[in-house]
């Protein structure tokens, strides 16, 4: 059964936002999250960082529904999202599971027409997706028979049978073998590139640097950062360079202006106190022998994490 | 492309049909079904062979004393020649007894035994007293033995074996965690709802199924006497019962949302299982006690054995089943209320066994 009219059809999807404004939950007197506020492009992956127990799945419950905030809320293109709505998210919880004792297809299709699909739309889907995923021949098999790589892949396919207008995965990398977490990459960005929010988290940081978008960093049950890498990035860079030239570079330390921050005979790492220094420094280096690289240096998302979360 | 969610009821609808769907799949279920069926079936054949195979008591007669014992119809007659040869039948084991003529018995008729008067015979040749009854008519104490503990073992075994299974299947969801996409997708109530129908109907299927057994069995032995005597009592029982399983479905379902490991159910439903076991007992064990059996019909979770019960006894007036399950049916709504809160607040709860106080505060 599809909707009648009042949401959008896919072209108008790349507007869509997912907010969350001034979410709090505690539970007993542990606050959990204290006053938590983000947004989700749509068309765009937005990694969700934190460390173990700073918030991430009692952030996506709320969003999902599972629980409730003590206040604050959650909206969809700023409308708030009530009974009902959500059936047009799809969520892939931290802790994984699915029926052990019903058929992959079964299972999917059940899930589908829970979301409101008609019996043949789910099962056209659910073709479809076990297609994608390389899981046609197992449609027919219980799901506690299938390896535990299939299981995961299924575990995706539960997620994004009733084609979700919003992607919510909870930790959807870990666990994964290589192969798997292609496949779910390829997916999670065919969602994107269609204009559907993406969220996921993860404390998988080379993973997230890899993939995301945008990035919002939690710590502590309060968000700490959040907006696009490259904004992060050049919010968190300082002046930095690295320097890699033939011979040795043991000069820098007595530059002024410059700290070195690591250094490995022709390779170092430093920081300058203004751009007219990285110039100098530049020049001096030309000077003395062949430049292999010079290079601003972008932060890692590691380091910009360690940095906001202190 | 958007969907929109399926209403409460199609949604419940869908979760019930895949919990009927995965029971009539698995083996142990349609096996214990059948067997049910087989030995309800069972004891009706052989209480009907064991109650019929009384043949009418064997007698030698001799002359007039034969056409007399023809004609009560109830006595199996060898006609002989002389009073010897009927004692020499009796001697030889050959008859029950033999009746002869004597002018000197009132009756004018003289019975020969073997080491004990042949009591049949002798009622036979009786004349009954007209009788009339000053109280209502009782009910035979087999029948009532019977009945009891046909109520009893139904609505024990029923609830107890559909209780297992909703509670099995609450964990199952709870352990795999696949709860969570579920409350995702659908209200927490109308999952429980979808439970609830879905091993209620099973339930419900399974004792209409047992009872039209019953039925079916004791018209096709022709004790189609009992079945009018039982009948009324056992349309009450069905209805009760699809009341008071509801009411126990939901609190088995509750019970079990506060555990984590299927390992776990046994100590969370320990109090479920004995509100199922005393209306059990309780039954067999006061069949006679009008006064216990009368507070049992008022109980909640007792009516469901004990108003029958009184319907067959024919203790209760007309008004008296309508009352108890009005009663019934406004419990069993204020359980559900409370189970799916405490449902609800259990699912996520994850670890060790959650306590009742923090499940109802949320």
């Amino acid at each position: 059964m599809r909707a009648p009219a009042p949401t959008r059809s896919v072209s108008h999807m790349n507007s869509s936002l997912l907010e969350v404004h001034n979410v709090t939950r505690s539970f007993g007197d542990r606050a959990v999250l204290k006053d938590v506020s983000f947004a989700v492009r749509g068309g765009r992956i937005t990694g969700f960082v934190g460390s173990n127990g700073a918030g991430k799945t009692t952030t996506m419950r709320v969003i999902l529904g599972v629980l409730a905030p003590d206040s604050g809320s959650v909206t969809l293109d700023g409308s708030p999202l009530g009974e009902g709505q959500r059936t047009r998210f799809g969520y892939m919880p931290e802790e994984r599971g699915l029926y052990p004792k019903m058929k992959l297809a079964e299972q999917l299709i059940y899930l589908g027409r829970l979301h409101g699909m008609s019996a043949e739309q789910a099962k056209a889907s659910t073709d479809a997706l076990l297609e994608r995923l390389s899981l046609t021949e197992r449609a027919d098999t219980l799901l506690e028979a299938l390896s535990l790589g299939n299981q995961q892949r299924a575990q995706i396919a539960a997620a994004l049978v009733h084609e979700p207008e919003v992607l919510v995965l909870d930790e959807p990398f870990s666990g994964l073998d290589p192969i798997a977490v292609e496949s779910v990459l390829a997916v999670l960005k065919d969602r994107a590139d269609a204009g559907v929010p993406v969220l996921f988290s993860s404390h998988q940081l080379d993973i997230v640097e890899r993939l995301c978008d945008d990035l919002v960093v939690i710590a502590d049950g309060q968000i700490r950062a959040s907006g696009s890498r490259e904004q992060l990035r050049s919010e968190h860079a300082r002046d930095r360079f690295e320097l890699q030239v033939d011979g040795d570079a043991g000069w820098l330390r007595n530059e002024k202006g410059v700290e070195v921050l690591e250094f490995a005979g022709g390779y170092a790492l430093f920081e300058v106190d203004s751009p007219a220094t990285a110039q100098r420094v530049l020049k001096t280096a030309l000077a003395q022998s062949s430049v292999q690289r010079f290079t601003p240096s972008q932060p890692s998302l590691a380091t910009i994490f360690k940095e906001v979360i202190k | 492309m958007t969907y929109t969610s399926p209403s409460a009821a199609s949604a419940t609808w869908l979760v019930a049909e895949r919990e009927i769907r995965m029971r009539l799949r698995s083996k142990a279920f349609i096996i214990s079904t059948v067997v049910l069926m087989l030995l309800v079936l069972g004891s009706i054949v052989i209480g009907n062979i064991v109650s019929s195979n009384s043949e009418p008591p064997s007698v030698a007669a001799v002359g007039s004393a034969a056409e007399y014992a023809e004609a009560t119809k109830a006595l199996d007659v060898t006609e002989v020649g002389s009073v010897d040869e009927a004692t020499a039948l009796v001697i030889d084991g050959e008859v029950d007894a033999a009746i002869v003529e004597d002018a000197k018995s009132p009756t004018g008729f003289k019975v020969y035994g073997l080491d004990a008067p042949p009591g049949d015979v002798i009622n036979v040749m009786s004349l009954p007293p007209t009788v009339e009854l000053l109280g209502e008519p009782g009910q035979n104490p087999f029948l009532i033995y019977l009945v009891s503990f046909g109520f009893g073992l139904l609505f024990f075994m029923s609830a107890l074996t559909f209780g297992q299974i909703i509670a099995q299947s609450v964990v199952e969801e709870k352990q795999t965690r696949i709860v969570e996409i579920l409350m995702a997708t659908l209200p927490v109530r109308v999952l429980l709802a979808g439970k609830i129908l879905g091993n209620s109907l099973l339930a419900f299927g399974q004792i209409v199924a047992v009872a039209a057994v019953a039925g079916i069995g004791l018209l096709a032995t022709g004790q189609d006497l009992i079945l009018a005597e039982i009948g009324a009592s056992l349309v009450w029982f069905i209805v009760f019962f699809a009341f008071g399983f509801l009411m126990l479905a939901a609190l088995y379902a509750a019970g079990a949302a506060l555990v984590s490991r299927t390992e776990d159910l046994g100590s969370a439903l320990t109090p479920v299982t004995m509100l199922v076991m005393i209306p059990y007992f309780g039954v067999i064990f006061f069949k006679d006690n009008d006064l216990v059996l009368t507070i049992m019909s008022y109980v909640p979770f007792a009516a469901p054995v004990g108003m029958p019960m009184r319907v067959f006894l024919g203790t209760a007036e007309w008004w008296e089943p309508l009352l108890s399950l009005a009663l019934l049916i406004a419990t069993t709504a204020v359980t559900i209320v409370v189970a799916s809160r405490i449902y609800a607040n259990g699912l996520l709860k994850m670890g060790g066994q959650v306590k009742l106080k923090d499940a109802l505060k949320g």
